[in-house]
């Protein structure tokens, strides 16, 4: 798995890096070859975001997806079509400033949930994304773990998983 | 088998919970005398005492580092009679660079998957200029 991360099948396509900036925050960048309004208007409109946010491989279905990208609207994910076994992912927008800036709170896991600020640059024709999750407190994204035990069986089916995602990327 | 939303949902959950392991480990190991802790008992258990000993330092100086290991699940610890034996945790760091790997991937493929929604935007908008 490791070396697979350097392996780019076209020398266009651009590299995703993702990076821990401090114990609270993770941070993932990405340039896209389109001006900025077009790659905003993939994350607030929601036919277009439904249509990446899941990649195929995940196996997984959205079931529905409701976004009103205004500063103070809200979100609301679900995933799976079975009513037992959906999962719901919601919160609200706190900033959309157009062509350039998103921020959102997920709220599903209670207080413990990241603040989420997307912000689109563009220059040259091209946008670089950047994402940056920042959790409320350490003892905040401590608490959400508390709900995870049997890891081992967990990670092994999430390796699983990834490794479809990542032959996905290959392909 | 999971249900894939589960799986999905661990997936999130996963984000959140090595968050947690990964501050532990990386605290853990900013310490050189940790560090090397975590080299000697590569090669061999140890007992609290013995580490003291070696690393030069009081009992409670190096139960100390060691509990910050055993926090971050790095080494574990058993108790019998009245010494305290050290080994190597379940966890090994390997496992740091392969979650962010693979939350990387969880990303790459997104963005993959994002570069066609543009190109297709791209597409219509000059489309749209020529039948203007």
């Amino acid at each position: 798995m490791n070396a697979t991360s350097e392996t780019q099948t076209t020398p266009a396509k651009h590299r995703t890096t993702t990076e821990r900036t401090s114990d609270r925050e993770l941070v993932v960048r990405r340039t896209f070859d389109a001006p900025a309004r077009m790659v905003f208007e993939a994350w607030t409109k929601p036919e277009l975001f439904r249509r990446w946010w899941v990649p195929k491989s995940l196996g997984v279905s959205l079931h529905s997806c409701e976004l009103d990208a205004r500063t103070g609207g809200t979100y609301r994910l679900v995933f799976g079509d079975d009513a037992s076994t959906q999962m719901e992912f919601f919160g609200r927008y706190i900033d959309v400033t157009p062509h350039s800036r998103i921020v959102w709170t997920n709220d599903e896991g209670g207080e413990g949930g990241a603040i989420t600020t997307v912000t689109f640059e563009e220059k040259g024709g091209q946008t670089l994304l950047v994402i940056h999750d920042l959790y409320p407190s350490k003892e905040a994204a401590d608490e959400g773990s508390g709900s995870l035990d049997g890891m081992p069986e967990t990670l092994e089916q999430l390796d699983e998983l990834l490794v479809t995602v990542a032959a996905g990327e290959r392909s | 088998m999971l249900h894939p939303a589960s799986r999905w949902f661990i997936l999130n959950r996963m984000v959140q919970y090595s968050s947690v392991l990964l501050d532990a480990s990386f605290a853990a190991v900013s310490d050189a005398t940790r560090r090397g802790v975590l080299e000697r008992l590569g090669r061999a258990d140890a007992s609290i005492t013995d580490l003291a000993e070696r690393f030069h330092m009081t009992i409670t100086g190096m139960r100390k580092h060691v509990g910050v290991l055993e926090q971050a699940g790095l080494v574990t610890t058993e108790k019998v009679g009245r010494v305290r034996t050290c080994k190597l945790g379940p966890r090994r760091l390997d496992e740091e660079t392969a979650w962010i790997e693979r939350y990387r991937l969880l990303w790459a493929s997104r963005f993959d998957e994002l570069d066609k929604i543009v190109e297709e935007l791209k597409r219509r908008e000059i489309l749209d200029e020529r039948h203007k």
